[in-house]
Protein backbone atom coordinates (compact mmCIF):
# COMPACT_ATOMS: atom_id res chain seq x y z
CA UNK A 1 0.00 0.00 0.00
CA UNK A 2 2.85 1.89 0.40
CA UNK A 3 3.88 2.16 -3.21
CA UNK A 4 0.74 3.54 -3.43
CA UNK A 5 1.17 6.84 -1.28
CA UNK A 6 4.57 6.89 -3.05
CA UNK A 7 3.55 6.72 -6.59
CA UNK A 8 0.28 9.41 -5.94
CA UNK A 9 3.44 11.25 -4.36
CA UNK A 10 5.14 11.44 -7.28
CA UNK A 11 2.57 11.86 -9.79
CA UNK A 12 1.26 15.37 -7.24
CA UNK A 13 5.46 16.36 -7.97
CA UNK A 14 5.51 15.43 -11.46
CA UNK A 15 1.89 17.59 -12.17
CA UNK A 16 3.69 20.41 -9.74
CA UNK A 17 7.03 20.80 -12.17
CA UNK A 18 4.22 20.73 -14.83
CA UNK A 19 2.34 23.34 -13.72
CA UNK A 20 5.42 25.81 -12.78
CA UNK A 21 6.67 24.93 -17.06
CA UNK A 22 3.09 26.06 -17.84
CA UNK A 23 3.07 29.22 -15.72
CA UNK A 24 6.28 30.25 -16.96
CA UNK A 25 5.76 30.14 -20.21
CA UNK A 26 2.68 32.46 -18.93
CA UNK A 27 4.30 35.31 -17.22
CA UNK A 28 7.37 34.66 -20.14
CA UNK A 29 4.56 35.12 -22.90
CA UNK A 30 2.21 37.81 -20.84
CA UNK A 31 5.18 40.02 -20.22
CA UNK A 32 6.62 40.13 -23.57
CA UNK A 33 3.36 41.12 -24.67
CA UNK A 34 4.31 44.55 -23.80
CA UNK A 35 3.87 47.26 -26.00
CA UNK A 36 7.41 49.04 -27.10
CA UNK A 37 10.46 48.04 -27.98
CA UNK A 38 12.90 46.86 -25.41
CA UNK A 39 15.89 47.94 -26.73
CA UNK A 40 14.34 51.05 -27.51
CA UNK A 41 13.40 51.49 -24.00
CA UNK A 42 16.74 50.62 -22.90
CA UNK A 43 18.23 53.05 -24.84
CA UNK A 44 15.69 55.89 -24.27
CA UNK A 45 13.67 57.81 -27.55
CA UNK A 46 16.68 59.83 -28.43
CA UNK A 47 18.85 56.43 -29.48
CA UNK A 48 19.82 56.45 -32.92
CA UNK A 49 18.10 53.06 -35.23
CA UNK A 50 21.83 51.18 -35.65
CA UNK A 51 22.62 51.78 -32.05
CA UNK A 52 18.87 50.37 -31.30
CA UNK A 53 19.52 47.53 -33.77
CA UNK A 54 23.25 46.61 -32.45
CA UNK A 55 21.31 46.26 -28.86
CA UNK A 56 18.84 44.27 -30.38
CA UNK A 57 21.20 41.78 -31.68
CA UNK A 58 23.21 41.85 -28.29
CA UNK A 59 20.15 40.77 -26.60
CA UNK A 60 19.46 38.23 -28.92
CA UNK A 61 15.69 40.30 -29.13
CA UNK A 62 15.59 39.09 -32.92
CA UNK A 63 15.77 35.52 -31.96
CA UNK A 64 12.43 33.52 -32.44
CA UNK A 65 10.38 33.97 -28.65
CA UNK A 66 10.66 30.09 -28.40
CA UNK A 67 14.47 30.74 -28.32
CA UNK A 68 14.18 33.43 -25.80
CA UNK A 69 12.17 31.49 -23.51
CA UNK A 70 14.43 28.76 -23.16
CA UNK A 71 17.30 30.88 -22.39
CA UNK A 72 15.47 32.89 -19.88
CA UNK A 73 14.46 29.10 -18.79
CA UNK A 74 17.97 28.45 -18.23
CA UNK A 75 19.03 31.03 -17.18
CA UNK A 76 16.64 31.05 -13.95
CA UNK A 77 17.75 27.70 -13.03
CA UNK A 78 21.48 28.89 -12.93
CA UNK A 79 20.45 32.22 -10.97
CA UNK A 80 20.61 34.62 -13.45
CA UNK A 81 17.47 36.73 -13.28
CA UNK A 82 18.71 39.14 -15.90
CA UNK A 83 19.33 43.19 -15.21
CA UNK A 84 16.63 45.12 -14.25
CA UNK A 85 15.64 47.76 -17.02
CA UNK A 86 15.07 50.81 -14.74
CA UNK A 87 18.12 50.88 -12.56
CA UNK A 88 20.58 48.26 -14.74
CA UNK A 89 20.96 46.37 -11.53
CA UNK A 90 21.17 42.28 -11.53
CA UNK A 91 17.64 41.64 -10.35
CA UNK A 92 19.48 38.91 -8.43
CA UNK A 93 20.80 41.86 -6.14
CA UNK A 94 17.33 43.77 -5.92
CA UNK A 95 15.24 40.70 -4.58
CA UNK A 96 17.80 39.32 -2.46
CA UNK A 97 17.35 41.26 0.44
CA UNK A 98 13.59 42.29 -0.46
CA UNK A 99 13.17 38.44 -0.51
CA UNK A 100 14.43 38.35 2.67
CA UNK A 101 12.18 41.04 4.85
CA UNK A 102 8.78 39.22 2.85
CA UNK A 103 10.00 35.91 3.97
CA UNK A 104 10.67 37.78 7.81
CA UNK A 105 6.55 39.19 7.61
CA UNK A 106 5.48 35.56 6.39
CA UNK A 107 7.11 34.07 9.20
CA UNK A 108 6.33 36.43 11.70
CA UNK A 109 2.40 36.49 10.55
CA UNK A 110 2.69 32.12 10.47
CA UNK A 111 4.07 32.33 14.02
CA UNK A 112 0.89 34.32 15.22
CA UNK A 113 -1.51 33.24 13.18
CA UNK A 114 -1.20 29.36 13.58
CA UNK A 115 -1.65 28.87 17.12
CA UNK A 116 -4.59 31.75 17.08
CA UNK A 117 -6.45 30.13 14.44
CA UNK A 118 -5.60 26.60 15.34
CA UNK A 119 -7.10 27.51 18.82
CA UNK A 120 -10.37 29.34 17.79
CA UNK A 121 -11.07 26.90 14.44
CA UNK A 122 -10.85 23.86 17.01
CA UNK A 123 -12.62 25.02 20.41
CA UNK A 124 -15.48 26.73 17.29
CA UNK A 125 -15.87 22.88 16.25
CA UNK A 126 -15.30 21.73 19.89
CA UNK A 127 -18.77 24.03 20.90
CA UNK A 128 -20.43 24.06 17.55
CA UNK A 129 -23.89 25.54 17.60
CA UNK A 130 -22.92 28.02 20.80
CA UNK A 131 -23.01 32.17 21.06
CA UNK A 132 -19.08 31.85 20.90
CA UNK A 133 -19.26 29.49 17.99
CA UNK A 134 -21.07 32.02 15.75
CA UNK A 135 -19.52 34.87 16.57
CA UNK A 136 -16.05 33.29 15.43
CA UNK A 137 -17.72 32.66 12.21
CA UNK A 138 -19.38 35.77 11.38
CA UNK A 139 -16.23 37.51 12.15
CA UNK A 140 -14.06 34.65 9.63
CA UNK A 141 -16.50 35.30 6.91
CA UNK A 142 -16.67 39.18 7.81
CA UNK A 143 -12.94 39.52 7.40
CA UNK A 144 -12.94 37.31 4.34
CA UNK A 145 -15.53 39.01 2.37
CA UNK A 146 -14.15 42.43 2.90
CA UNK A 147 -10.68 43.37 0.73
CA UNK A 148 -7.15 42.98 2.47
CA UNK A 149 -6.65 46.84 2.15
CA UNK A 150 -9.84 47.58 4.21
CA UNK A 151 -8.41 44.89 6.94
CA UNK A 152 -4.76 47.35 6.83
CA UNK A 153 -6.49 50.90 6.90
CA UNK A 154 -9.27 49.49 9.51
CA UNK A 155 -5.89 48.48 11.97
CA UNK A 156 -4.00 52.02 11.22
CA UNK A 157 -7.61 53.38 12.20
CA UNK A 158 -7.86 51.81 15.35
CA UNK A 159 -4.14 51.58 16.13
CA UNK A 160 -2.47 54.54 14.97
CA UNK A 161 -5.47 56.95 14.75
CA UNK A 162 -7.35 56.62 18.06
CA UNK A 163 -5.18 54.61 19.85
CA UNK A 164 -1.88 55.81 18.72
CA UNK A 165 0.05 52.85 19.29
CA UNK A 166 1.65 52.32 16.50
CA UNK A 167 3.37 54.12 13.41
CA UNK A 168 1.18 53.88 10.04
CA UNK A 169 4.35 53.31 8.04
CA UNK A 170 6.94 50.32 8.20
CA UNK A 171 10.99 51.04 7.54
CA UNK A 172 12.30 47.79 8.26
CA UNK A 173 15.65 49.78 7.54
CA UNK A 174 15.98 51.43 10.73
CA UNK A 175 16.01 48.72 13.57
CA UNK A 176 17.61 49.64 16.62
CA UNK A 177 15.86 47.79 19.54
CA UNK A 178 13.21 44.93 20.06
CA UNK A 179 10.69 47.68 20.78
CA UNK A 180 11.54 49.10 17.27
CA UNK A 181 10.85 45.94 16.14
CA UNK A 182 7.78 45.32 17.23
CA UNK A 183 6.47 48.88 16.63
CA UNK A 184 7.38 48.61 12.75
CA UNK A 185 6.17 44.92 12.31
CA UNK A 186 3.14 44.71 14.33
CA UNK A 187 0.54 46.47 12.08
CA UNK A 188 1.70 44.45 8.67
CA UNK A 189 1.43 41.66 10.87
CA UNK A 190 -1.71 42.59 12.52
CA UNK A 191 -3.57 42.65 9.03
CA UNK A 192 -1.60 39.84 7.51
CA UNK A 193 -3.14 37.78 10.55
CA UNK A 194 -6.09 38.73 10.19
CA UNK A 195 -6.32 37.87 6.60
CA UNK A 196 -4.68 34.30 6.92
CA UNK A 197 -6.25 33.44 10.00
CA UNK A 198 -9.53 33.92 9.28
CA UNK A 199 -9.28 31.60 6.07
CA UNK A 200 -7.35 28.85 8.63
CA UNK A 201 -10.37 29.10 11.20
CA UNK A 202 -13.01 28.40 8.56
CA UNK A 203 -10.82 25.33 7.46
CA UNK A 204 -9.96 23.63 10.38
CA UNK A 205 -13.45 24.48 12.30
CA UNK A 206 -14.78 22.21 9.00
CA UNK A 207 -12.16 19.67 9.25
CA UNK A 208 -12.70 18.99 13.37
CA UNK A 209 -16.40 19.18 12.36
CA UNK A 210 -16.37 16.68 9.95
CA UNK A 211 -13.50 14.14 12.06
CA UNK A 212 -16.59 14.61 15.04
CA UNK A 213 -19.48 13.74 12.82
CA UNK A 214 -18.02 10.15 12.51
CA UNK A 215 -19.16 7.33 13.56
CA UNK A 216 -15.95 6.49 16.03
CA UNK A 217 -16.30 9.75 17.79
CA UNK A 218 -20.02 8.92 18.44
CA UNK A 219 -18.73 5.07 19.23
CA UNK A 220 -16.55 7.29 22.03
CA UNK A 221 -18.92 9.74 23.16
CA UNK A 222 -21.73 6.38 24.03
CA UNK A 223 -18.87 5.09 26.00
CA UNK A 224 -18.66 8.19 28.21
CA UNK A 225 -15.74 10.23 26.98
CA UNK A 226 -15.19 13.55 28.42
CA UNK A 227 -15.26 15.97 25.52
CA UNK A 228 -12.12 17.26 25.87
CA UNK A 229 -10.76 13.32 25.57
CA UNK A 230 -13.31 13.03 23.02
CA UNK A 231 -11.71 15.80 21.04
CA UNK A 232 -8.18 15.82 22.20
CA UNK A 233 -7.72 12.06 21.72
CA UNK A 234 -10.39 10.77 18.82
CA UNK A 235 -11.15 13.29 17.06
CA UNK A 236 -7.87 15.63 16.75
CA UNK A 237 -5.08 13.14 15.39
CA UNK A 238 -7.70 11.53 12.88
CA UNK A 239 -8.63 15.85 11.66
CA UNK A 240 -4.51 16.47 12.05
CA UNK A 241 -4.38 15.85 7.92
CA UNK A 242 -7.40 17.98 7.07
CA UNK A 243 -5.96 20.75 9.50
CA UNK A 244 -2.25 20.79 7.78
CA UNK A 245 -3.92 20.83 4.67
CA UNK A 246 -6.16 23.79 5.70
CA UNK A 247 -2.96 25.41 6.86
CA UNK A 248 -0.83 24.88 3.84
CA UNK A 249 -3.54 26.42 1.91
CA UNK A 250 -4.87 29.17 4.33
CA UNK A 251 -0.65 30.41 3.93
CA UNK A 252 -1.19 30.84 0.25
CA UNK A 253 -3.30 33.33 0.91
CA UNK A 254 -0.37 35.46 2.33
CA UNK A 255 0.85 35.92 -1.35
CA UNK A 256 -2.20 38.12 -1.96
CA UNK A 257 -2.38 39.74 1.35
CA UNK A 258 1.20 40.82 1.23
CA UNK A 259 1.36 42.57 -1.87
CA UNK A 260 -1.46 44.55 -0.28
CA UNK A 261 0.21 44.75 3.26
CA UNK A 262 3.57 45.66 1.63
CA UNK A 263 1.97 48.66 -0.83
CA UNK A 264 0.24 49.95 2.15
CA UNK A 265 2.87 50.45 5.11
CA UNK A 266 5.50 50.80 2.46
CA UNK A 267 7.48 47.84 3.65
CA UNK A 268 10.54 47.03 1.60
CA UNK A 269 9.53 43.19 0.92
CA UNK A 270 9.93 41.73 -2.52
CA UNK A 271 5.65 42.23 -3.26
CA UNK A 272 6.39 45.90 -2.93
CA UNK A 273 9.22 45.45 -5.44
CA UNK A 274 7.61 44.16 -8.09
CA UNK A 275 4.28 46.43 -7.86
CA UNK A 276 6.86 48.99 -8.01
CA UNK A 277 8.47 47.47 -11.11
CA UNK A 278 4.76 46.97 -12.76
CA UNK A 279 4.48 50.93 -12.31
CA UNK A 280 8.25 51.48 -14.29
CA UNK A 281 7.38 48.51 -16.39
CA UNK A 282 10.63 46.70 -15.51
CA UNK A 283 9.83 43.53 -17.23
CA UNK A 284 12.85 41.49 -15.99
CA UNK A 285 12.19 42.84 -12.48
CA UNK A 286 8.62 41.50 -12.70
CA UNK A 287 8.77 38.36 -14.53
CA UNK A 288 11.24 37.42 -11.22
CA UNK A 289 9.10 38.78 -8.71
CA UNK A 290 6.22 36.53 -10.34
CA UNK A 291 8.10 33.32 -11.01
CA UNK A 292 9.08 33.55 -7.12
CA UNK A 293 5.67 34.03 -6.05
CA UNK A 294 3.79 31.59 -8.61
CA UNK A 295 6.79 28.92 -6.59
CA UNK A 296 5.60 30.26 -3.51
CA UNK A 297 2.15 29.15 -3.93
CA UNK A 298 2.73 26.29 -6.10
CA UNK A 299 4.77 25.01 -2.80
CA UNK A 300 2.06 25.65 -0.66
CA UNK A 301 -0.46 23.55 -2.35
CA UNK A 302 1.64 20.97 -3.59
CA UNK A 303 2.44 20.70 0.30
CA UNK A 304 -1.56 20.83 0.57
CA UNK A 305 -1.82 17.84 -1.38
CA UNK A 306 0.55 15.50 -0.39
CA UNK A 307 -0.27 16.16 3.41
CA UNK A 308 -4.29 15.14 2.17
CA UNK A 309 -2.80 12.16 0.63
CA UNK A 310 -0.34 11.02 3.30
CA UNK A 311 -3.04 11.35 5.77
CA UNK A 312 -5.81 9.57 4.18
CA UNK A 313 -5.85 6.61 5.78
CA UNK A 314 -7.79 4.75 3.17
CA UNK A 315 -4.44 4.86 1.31
CA UNK A 316 -2.62 3.49 4.21
CA UNK B 1 -26.83 44.83 -18.40
CA UNK B 2 -29.20 42.76 -19.86
CA UNK B 3 -27.45 40.46 -17.38
CA UNK B 4 -28.30 42.39 -14.61
CA UNK B 5 -30.54 39.78 -13.27
CA UNK B 6 -27.47 36.97 -13.44
CA UNK B 7 -26.00 37.13 -10.13
CA UNK B 8 -28.94 36.61 -7.98
CA UNK B 9 -29.48 33.42 -8.31
CA UNK B 10 -32.25 33.64 -5.54
CA UNK B 11 -34.14 35.32 -8.58
CA UNK B 12 -37.84 34.60 -5.81
CA UNK B 13 -39.06 33.07 -9.75
CA UNK B 14 -37.97 29.99 -7.96
CA UNK B 15 -40.19 29.66 -5.80
CA UNK B 16 -38.54 29.30 -2.86
CA UNK B 17 -39.00 30.49 0.55
CA UNK B 18 -35.97 33.09 2.17
CA UNK B 19 -35.13 33.88 5.75
CA UNK B 20 -35.10 37.95 6.84
CA UNK B 21 -31.32 37.71 6.69
CA UNK B 22 -31.55 36.60 2.75
CA UNK B 23 -33.76 39.52 2.55
CA UNK B 24 -32.04 42.15 4.12
CA UNK B 25 -29.27 41.17 1.80
CA UNK B 26 -31.24 40.91 -1.42
CA UNK B 27 -32.15 44.45 -0.76
CA UNK B 28 -28.63 45.76 -0.26
CA UNK B 29 -27.70 44.10 -3.58
CA UNK B 30 -30.80 45.74 -5.45
CA UNK B 31 -30.26 48.90 -4.11
CA UNK B 32 -26.64 48.70 -5.23
CA UNK B 33 -27.74 47.48 -8.51
CA UNK B 34 -30.11 50.46 -9.40
CA UNK B 35 -27.70 53.28 -8.24
CA UNK B 36 -25.37 51.92 -10.57
CA UNK B 37 -27.97 51.84 -12.93
CA UNK B 38 -28.99 55.67 -12.26
CA UNK B 39 -25.92 57.01 -10.87
CA UNK B 40 -25.99 60.14 -13.51
CA UNK B 41 -29.57 60.83 -12.05
CA UNK B 42 -29.05 60.26 -8.61
CA UNK B 43 -25.53 62.49 -7.75
CA UNK B 44 -26.31 65.58 -6.05
CA UNK B 45 -23.41 67.21 -7.66
CA UNK B 46 -20.79 66.26 -10.75
CA UNK B 47 -18.36 64.11 -9.74
CA UNK B 48 -15.72 66.30 -11.06
CA UNK B 49 -16.71 69.36 -9.49
CA UNK B 50 -15.22 71.23 -6.49
CA UNK B 51 -17.69 71.82 -3.99
CA UNK B 52 -16.03 72.23 -0.41
CA UNK B 53 -14.03 74.94 0.40
CA UNK B 54 -11.49 72.26 2.26
CA UNK B 55 -10.34 68.51 1.54
CA UNK B 56 -11.44 65.74 3.41
CA UNK B 57 -14.18 68.11 4.79
CA UNK B 58 -16.25 66.03 7.49
CA UNK B 59 -20.02 64.72 6.90
CA UNK B 60 -22.46 68.17 6.62
CA UNK B 61 -25.23 68.99 5.27
CA UNK B 62 -24.02 70.14 1.95
CA UNK B 63 -21.58 67.06 1.60
CA UNK B 64 -23.59 64.07 2.85
CA UNK B 65 -20.15 62.52 3.22
CA UNK B 66 -18.08 64.42 2.99
CA UNK B 67 -15.93 65.90 0.50
CA UNK B 68 -12.31 63.92 -0.87
CA UNK B 69 -8.70 64.71 -1.42
CA UNK B 70 -9.71 67.52 -3.68
CA UNK B 71 -12.77 68.83 -2.08
CA UNK B 72 -15.22 66.96 -4.71
CA UNK B 73 -18.38 65.66 -3.22
CA UNK B 74 -17.54 62.07 -1.67
CA UNK B 75 -20.87 61.11 -1.91
CA UNK B 76 -21.35 61.18 -6.01
CA UNK B 77 -18.53 59.69 -6.28
CA UNK B 78 -19.26 57.03 -4.34
CA UNK B 79 -22.45 56.20 -6.18
CA UNK B 80 -20.88 57.03 -9.37
CA UNK B 81 -18.24 54.42 -8.37
CA UNK B 82 -21.08 52.06 -8.04
CA UNK B 83 -21.39 51.66 -11.53
CA UNK B 84 -17.92 50.79 -12.35
CA UNK B 85 -17.68 48.49 -9.70
CA UNK B 86 -20.83 46.51 -9.67
CA UNK B 87 -20.80 46.54 -13.78
CA UNK B 88 -17.26 45.50 -14.31
CA UNK B 89 -17.24 42.92 -11.90
CA UNK B 90 -20.48 41.82 -13.10
CA UNK B 91 -19.54 41.97 -17.12
CA UNK B 92 -16.67 39.81 -15.48
CA UNK B 93 -18.39 37.13 -13.69
CA UNK B 94 -20.75 36.46 -16.41
CA UNK B 95 -17.92 35.73 -19.15
CA UNK B 96 -15.75 33.93 -16.49
CA UNK B 97 -18.94 31.74 -15.99
CA UNK B 98 -20.36 31.35 -19.15
CA UNK B 99 -17.34 30.20 -20.82
CA UNK B 100 -16.33 28.20 -17.38
CA UNK B 101 -18.88 26.08 -17.49
CA UNK B 102 -19.33 25.93 -21.23
CA UNK B 103 -15.98 24.36 -20.87
CA UNK B 104 -17.12 22.39 -17.89
CA UNK B 105 -19.40 20.29 -19.17
CA UNK B 106 -17.52 20.10 -22.42
CA UNK B 107 -14.52 18.57 -20.87
CA UNK B 108 -17.23 16.45 -18.97
CA UNK B 109 -19.12 15.32 -21.86
CA UNK B 110 -16.56 14.57 -24.34
CA UNK B 111 -14.23 13.12 -21.57
CA UNK B 112 -10.73 11.27 -22.94
CA UNK B 113 -7.86 13.72 -24.34
CA UNK B 114 -10.62 17.06 -24.10
CA UNK B 115 -11.35 16.51 -20.96
CA UNK B 116 -7.93 15.69 -20.11
CA UNK B 117 -6.37 18.47 -21.72
CA UNK B 118 -8.86 21.23 -20.26
CA UNK B 119 -8.38 19.93 -16.78
CA UNK B 120 -4.30 19.77 -16.92
CA UNK B 121 -4.21 23.44 -18.47
CA UNK B 122 -6.89 25.21 -16.00
CA UNK B 123 -5.33 23.64 -13.13
CA UNK B 124 -2.11 25.12 -14.08
CA UNK B 125 -3.69 28.58 -14.85
CA UNK B 126 -5.20 28.07 -11.19
CA UNK B 127 -1.57 28.04 -9.80
CA UNK B 128 -0.84 31.79 -10.46
CA UNK B 129 -1.61 33.51 -7.25
CA UNK B 130 -4.97 35.77 -8.99
CA UNK B 131 -3.60 39.30 -7.97
CA UNK B 132 -0.26 38.07 -9.28
CA UNK B 133 -1.85 37.66 -12.90
CA UNK B 134 -3.58 40.62 -12.63
CA UNK B 135 -0.63 42.92 -11.75
CA UNK B 136 1.73 41.05 -14.56
CA UNK B 137 -1.66 41.67 -17.34
CA UNK B 138 -1.65 45.66 -16.31
CA UNK B 139 2.18 45.25 -16.41
CA UNK B 140 1.67 44.00 -19.63
CA UNK B 141 -0.92 45.62 -21.81
CA UNK B 142 -2.31 48.29 -19.69
CA UNK B 143 -5.40 48.46 -18.21
CA UNK B 144 -8.64 49.92 -20.09
CA UNK B 145 -12.07 48.92 -19.09
CA UNK B 146 -12.11 45.69 -21.64
CA UNK B 147 -8.75 44.40 -20.50
CA UNK B 148 -9.57 44.63 -16.74
CA UNK B 149 -12.87 42.63 -17.61
CA UNK B 150 -11.17 39.90 -19.62
CA UNK B 151 -8.69 39.86 -17.50
CA UNK B 152 -10.82 39.54 -14.28
CA UNK B 153 -12.96 36.67 -16.23
CA UNK B 154 -9.70 34.64 -17.44
CA UNK B 155 -8.69 34.39 -13.60
CA UNK B 156 -11.95 32.82 -12.42
CA UNK B 157 -12.30 31.05 -15.55
CA UNK B 158 -10.44 27.62 -14.34
CA UNK B 159 -12.67 27.91 -10.68
CA UNK B 160 -16.13 28.13 -12.68
CA UNK B 161 -14.85 25.36 -15.27
CA UNK B 162 -13.84 23.02 -11.58
CA UNK B 163 -17.05 23.59 -10.22
CA UNK B 164 -19.24 23.05 -12.87
CA UNK B 165 -17.24 20.04 -14.42
CA UNK B 166 -17.59 18.01 -11.38
CA UNK B 167 -21.12 18.76 -11.50
CA UNK B 168 -21.77 17.56 -15.28
CA UNK B 169 -19.61 14.31 -14.59
CA UNK B 170 -22.17 13.63 -11.78
CA UNK B 171 -24.87 14.21 -14.17
CA UNK B 172 -22.99 12.08 -16.72
CA UNK B 173 -22.92 8.60 -15.51
CA UNK B 174 -26.73 9.33 -15.23
CA UNK B 175 -28.96 6.88 -17.49
CA UNK B 176 -30.88 9.39 -19.67
CA UNK B 177 -27.77 10.68 -20.94
CA UNK B 178 -26.83 7.19 -22.20
CA UNK B 179 -30.30 6.89 -23.69
CA UNK B 180 -29.46 10.57 -24.92
CA UNK B 181 -26.16 9.37 -26.42
CA UNK B 182 -27.81 6.18 -27.92
CA UNK B 183 -30.23 8.40 -29.80
CA UNK B 184 -27.17 10.07 -31.41
CA UNK B 185 -27.33 13.00 -29.64
CA UNK B 186 -24.02 15.59 -30.21
CA UNK B 187 -22.28 16.88 -27.90
CA UNK B 188 -24.05 20.45 -28.01
CA UNK B 189 -27.45 19.15 -27.40
CA UNK B 190 -26.08 16.98 -24.38
CA UNK B 191 -24.83 19.87 -23.03
CA UNK B 192 -27.59 22.40 -23.51
CA UNK B 193 -30.56 20.15 -23.14
CA UNK B 194 -29.74 17.32 -20.76
CA UNK B 195 -26.00 18.99 -18.17
CA UNK B 196 -27.16 22.23 -18.05
CA UNK B 197 -30.73 22.24 -16.80
CA UNK B 198 -29.51 19.26 -14.04
CA UNK B 199 -26.89 21.17 -12.64
CA UNK B 200 -28.22 25.14 -13.43
CA UNK B 201 -28.88 26.32 -9.93
CA UNK B 202 -25.74 25.70 -8.19
CA UNK B 203 -24.01 27.07 -10.91
CA UNK B 204 -26.07 29.85 -10.34
CA UNK B 205 -25.15 30.42 -6.63
CA UNK B 206 -21.32 29.65 -7.50
CA UNK B 207 -21.89 32.77 -9.92
CA UNK B 208 -22.34 34.50 -7.11
CA UNK B 209 -19.72 33.67 -4.62
CA UNK B 210 -17.33 34.08 -7.89
CA UNK B 211 -19.08 37.64 -8.07
CA UNK B 212 -17.39 38.65 -4.26
CA UNK B 213 -13.86 37.16 -5.41
CA UNK B 214 -14.10 39.55 -8.71
CA UNK B 215 -15.49 42.47 -6.90
CA UNK B 216 -12.92 41.98 -3.76
CA UNK B 217 -9.95 41.45 -6.77
CA UNK B 218 -10.58 44.53 -8.56
CA UNK B 219 -10.80 46.64 -5.54
CA UNK B 220 -7.40 45.32 -4.28
CA UNK B 221 -5.76 46.41 -8.54
CA UNK B 222 -7.66 49.73 -8.32
CA UNK B 223 -6.04 50.01 -4.76
CA UNK B 224 -2.72 49.43 -5.80
CA UNK B 225 -3.18 51.99 -8.66
CA UNK B 226 -3.34 49.03 -11.32
CA UNK B 227 -6.75 48.82 -11.87
CA UNK B 228 -9.12 51.71 -12.90
CA UNK B 229 -7.54 54.25 -14.33
CA UNK B 230 -8.35 58.42 -13.39
CA UNK B 231 -11.02 59.89 -14.06
CA UNK B 232 -13.10 56.56 -13.32
CA UNK B 233 -12.91 55.55 -10.49
CA UNK B 234 -14.08 52.38 -8.76
CA UNK B 235 -14.34 52.11 -5.05
CA UNK B 236 -11.09 50.55 -4.88
CA UNK B 237 -9.65 53.81 -6.34
CA UNK B 238 -11.83 55.96 -4.50
CA UNK B 239 -10.09 54.52 -1.17
CA UNK B 240 -6.65 54.53 -3.27
CA UNK B 241 -7.18 58.48 -3.96
CA UNK B 242 -8.38 59.30 -0.09
CA UNK B 243 -5.75 57.36 1.46
CA UNK B 244 -4.19 60.29 2.28
CA UNK B 245 -6.98 61.15 4.46
CA UNK B 246 -6.70 57.95 6.75
CA UNK B 247 -4.55 59.77 9.78
CA UNK B 248 -7.60 62.44 10.08
CA UNK B 249 -10.57 59.23 9.99
CA UNK B 250 -11.67 61.16 7.13
CA UNK B 251 -15.30 59.48 5.72
CA UNK B 252 -13.44 59.94 1.90
CA UNK B 253 -11.33 57.15 2.76
CA UNK B 254 -14.23 54.68 4.88
CA UNK B 255 -16.50 54.98 2.95
CA UNK B 256 -15.77 53.54 0.25
CA UNK B 257 -14.34 50.48 2.10
CA UNK B 258 -17.72 50.00 3.37
CA UNK B 259 -19.45 50.08 0.09
CA UNK B 260 -17.45 47.30 -1.02
CA UNK B 261 -17.85 45.67 2.20
CA UNK B 262 -21.85 46.39 1.61
CA UNK B 263 -21.87 44.54 -1.30
CA UNK B 264 -19.89 41.72 -0.65
CA UNK B 265 -20.78 40.34 2.59
CA UNK B 266 -24.72 40.77 1.43
CA UNK B 267 -23.66 38.58 -1.48
CA UNK B 268 -21.87 36.10 0.74
CA UNK B 269 -24.84 36.12 2.83
CA UNK B 270 -27.93 36.02 0.94
CA UNK B 271 -25.27 32.69 -0.75
CA UNK B 272 -26.08 31.31 2.52
CA UNK B 273 -29.20 32.04 3.52
CA UNK B 274 -30.35 30.19 -0.09
CA UNK B 275 -32.61 27.08 0.46
CA UNK B 276 -30.67 24.19 0.07
CA UNK B 277 -31.67 22.98 -2.93
CA UNK B 278 -29.94 25.54 -4.60
CA UNK B 279 -26.75 25.54 -4.04
CA UNK B 280 -26.26 21.80 -2.52
CA UNK B 281 -22.56 22.18 -2.99
CA UNK B 282 -20.02 25.12 -2.26
CA UNK B 283 -17.44 26.43 -4.15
Amino acid sequence: MNTLIATLILHRLAIAIITLLIVSFAVFFATSLLPGDTATILLGQAATPEAVAGLREAMHLNDPAILRFLRWILGLFQGDLGTSYANKMPVAALVGGRFVNTLKLAGITTLVSLPLALTLGITAAMLRGTLYDRIVTVLSIGVISIPEFMVATTAVLLFAVYLRWLPALSLANNVHSFADAVRIYAMPVITLTFVVSAQMIRMTRAAVIETLDTAYVEMARLKGASRGRLVLKHALPNALGPIVNAVALSLSYLIGGVIIVETIFNYPGIAKLMVDAVATRDLPLIQSCAMIFCLGYLILITAADIVAIVSNPRLR
Amino acid sequence: MTSAAVPRPAGSHFGYRFSLVGIAAFAVILAWVIVSLFAPILIPHPVGEIVGSDYFEPISGDAWLGTDYLGRDMLSRVLMGARYTVGISLAAVVIACLSGISLGMTAAASGGLVDMFLSRFLDAMSSIPSKLFGLVVVAAVGSSIPVLILTLAVIYIPGAYRFSRALAVNVNTMDFMTVARTRGEGTLYLIGAEILPNIIRPVLADLGLRFVFIVLLLSGLSFLGLGLQPPYADWGALVRENIGGLPFAAPAVIVPSLAIASLTISVNLLIDNLPHKIRDRNA
